[in-house]
């Protein structure tokens, strides 16, 4: 019997099998934030280990740091104790560290991909959820707690038991204005939060084969809202063509070499999944969330569901829940509700394709009276690139608020950028869980083309709608 | 870590499913540095309600929570562990959990056990009906115990082995060094480095 894309990886990292079913895992590459991480250094110092190859471990600053006056310290002084000790602790370790301010610094998830770093058959891990996105290159990429990171930063190693295979098929091709987020807000919606338990997802079938590089990683990041430890898409040609001139990445004949290796990464025809799921591409439409976790969606022209819609008495009590929180009526359409925050962000959609999606729908426009547009690039990099192109403009013209450094801003909220209680956002974000982006705060995940139609229309709205 | 082997104490009933992490605690107290002091950031959005469960007088003190399907998804953050054991939490029984925060639980000696909703809605029941209800949580026996029902559940050996004896896993690993070094110098060399 043949083998998965995922078990390949897996089974070229193990270091050893433990008698009992678990295996010893090599990691290729250790994403840290300053979240997360303090208490994993200080965990080594008490036991006198050190950082076994601070060579495959690189630092970034993104989770509370600020997106303006970043000239000026964190106001939150547990914050700035934080950032404080992740430059002691990597400096202290000799790991590498993206800085505030530096031209490399960004959101963990975007800038290992803009920098070479994730590439095809790696292991990856990163004290964060979202790690599921570097899976896009067919890496093994997967988010791990304080006491694993710890354990990496000694070890290199995780001991883990092999993960379950779910094979999801995208077949078709996306309508025009139905994006990755759309689809894999569909694929939430369908298999229910809990869904992708315990498995690798592998995304496959003609619509993902379509899917640029910067699509496949909103995808994969957003496996984790499925409840999968990882998402993968096995590498081809547009892999290639993204991976080919980064920094690091192999050239000439050893770039040739290397294009052998990847392309033989890929399920074999008569590899066995735990679990397979075919959607149907060309019958999706942009989707929305109404509730408090990512299944809890609807497409765009949907209404808000009643209770008594879900059988499943759990399902229905969450819905009931979940209305009370987002002061949601039954029945309502969708694009009816208003909105006075949209935030473009986040390492699900803040890459340079999502800034031009955003762009295309304001250029021309102006956003609401009223509604705050705030914008966040994902890596000082995608910043550059966004200036470079004139985006920065049509934003201020759009009157929208394009912020000056990069980060997760109002998608973690642990730095300034939080909603006040009661109000109500469009996200391009990951999570609408109960006060994500602030305290009784409301979120509906959105696209980013969606995002930028709903700042125009003041309401939950697509581009087609303007 | 302190070992886990068998623990007895009062109950929590938690009806919710799909408590994620942010609910466990709030992302604004998660940029402390330490690993203890979160007792009171624990579900800290909803301890201003006086009806919900950790409020009530009879689950002050509860050292066994019993959630509904999937509790600990979403974000990775270890604080939701650190702040359930330093409010006085053992153990979490549900029938299911979000992955990471299973992982990260194991490797503090919170111990969550899964059982069939069945089971669970029992122990809500017996809890509720007096919350003085000693609920049993049996590592050694694999066994959750509470008003004459006896449960039980599964987990890797390797994991129960390590929560028995409150063994460190990293030096558990480090034992295997030799075979690191040997994995190590088959790595391909175009693998990228940070530096």
């Amino acid at each position: 019997m043949g083998s998965t894309l995922a078990q390949k990886v897996w089974d070229s990292h193990v270091v050893h099998r433990v008698a009992t079913g678990s295996d010893l895992i090599y990691v290729d590459l250790h994403l840290l934030h300053e979240v997360n991480t303090p208490q994993a250094f200080d965990g080594l110092r008490a036991a006198g280990r050190g950082v076994r190859r601070p060579d495959l471990t690189l630092g970034t600053e993104d989770h509370n740091t600020p997106t303006i006056g970043i000239d000026r310290p964190i106001r939150d002084l547990d914050g700035r104790r934080q950032s404080e000790l992740m430059r002691r602790n990597c400096a202290e370790f000799g790991i590498p560290l993206h800085r505030l301010g530096d031209p490399g610094q960004g959101i963990v998830h975007v800038i290992g991909p803009e920098q070479g770093l994730s590439r095809p058959g790696m292991t990856i891990v990163c004290c964060d959820s979202h790690t599921t996105t570097h899976g896009a290159f067919g890496a093994l990429a997967f988010g791990i707690g304080a006491s694993q990171v710890e354990h990496v930063l000694a070890t290199q190693t995780l001991q883990l038991r092999r993960f379950k295979d779910l094979d999801i098929t995208v077949t078709g091709r996306l309508p025009d204005g139905v994006t990755a987020k759309d689809l894999v807000l569909a694929l939430i919606a369908t298999i229910g939060t809990a869904g992708g338990q315990g498995h690798v997802i592998e995304y496959r079938g003609a619509a993902v084969a379509d899917l640029s590089m910067e699509s496949r990683m909103t995808l994969c990041n957003m496996s984790v809202e499925a409840g999968a430890r990882a998402g993968m898409v096995a590498p081809d040609a547009t892999t290639l063509a993204y991976l080919r001139g980064r920094p690091g990445v192999p050239q000439g004949a050893a770039w040739d070499a290397a294009v052998r290796g990847w392309t033989a990464l890929r399920s074999d025809p008569d590899a066995r999944f735990d679990t397979s799921v075919v959607i149907d591409g060309a019958a999706l439409h942009p989707y929305v969330s109404w509730g408090t976790n990512p299944a809890q969606s609807v497409p765009i022209g949907g209404r808000v569901p009643a209770p008594a819609d879900f059988a499943d008495p759990e399902e229905s009590a969450a819905a009931r829940r979940a209305l009370d929180y987002m002061a949601l009526q039954p029945g309502t359409p969708m694009r009816d509700v208003p909105i006075d925050t949209v935030f473009v962000g986040s390492c699900t959609n803040s890459r340079i394709e999502d800034l031009r999606a955003t762009a295309d729908v304001l250029r021309g426009r102006r956003v609401a009276d009223g509604l705050h547009m705030m914008i966040v690039a994902g890596s000082a990099a995608v910043r550059r690139q966004a200036v470079a192109e004139g985006l920065d403009r049509v934003f201020a013209e759009a009157g929208a608020d394009f912020r000056a450094a990069a980060g997760c801003s109002m998608c973690a909220a642990l730095n300034e950028d939080r909603l006040q209680p009661g109000q109500r956002a469009a996200s391009t974000t990951n999570r609408n869980f109960e006060g994500r982006q602030g305290k009784g705060a409301r979120t509906h995940i959105v696209s980013p083309p969606v995002a930028a139609a709903t700042a125009i229309a003041g309401r939950l709205a697509a581009p087609a709608d303007l | 870590m302190r070992p886990f082997t068998v623990h007895t104490g009062t109950a929590a009933p938690l009806r919710r499913s799909n408590v994620d992490t942010d609910q466990i605690i709030p992302a604004r107290f998660c940029v402390r540095s330490t690993r203890s002091g979160h007792a009171d950031s624990l579900f800290a959005d909803w301890r201003d309600d006086p009806g919900f469960v950790l409020n009530r007088p009879g689950h002050r003190g509860a050292t066994v929570l019993v959630a509904g399907n999937d509790f600990g998804i979403g974000s990775s953050r270890e604080y939701a562990v650190w702040a359930l054991q330093d409010y006085g939490f053992r153990a979490v029984i549900a029938p299911r959990y979000g992955d990471i925060f299973r992982e990260n639980s194991l490797l503090n000696g919170l111990l969550t056990v899964t059982v069939p909703i069945e089971a669970v809605e029992e122990i809500w029941a017996a809890v509720e009906a007096d919350p003085a209800e000693p609920v049993t949580v049996d590592l050694e026996r694999l066994q959750v115990r509470c008003a004459g029902n006896v449960t039980a559940f599964d987990l890797d050996p390797d994991v129960r082995e390590r929560l028995l004896h409150g063994l460190d896993a990293i030096a558990m690993t480090l034992r295997e060094e030799e075979l690191i070094v040997r994995y190590e110098a088959s790595r391909h060399p175009a693998l990228p480095t940070t530096r």
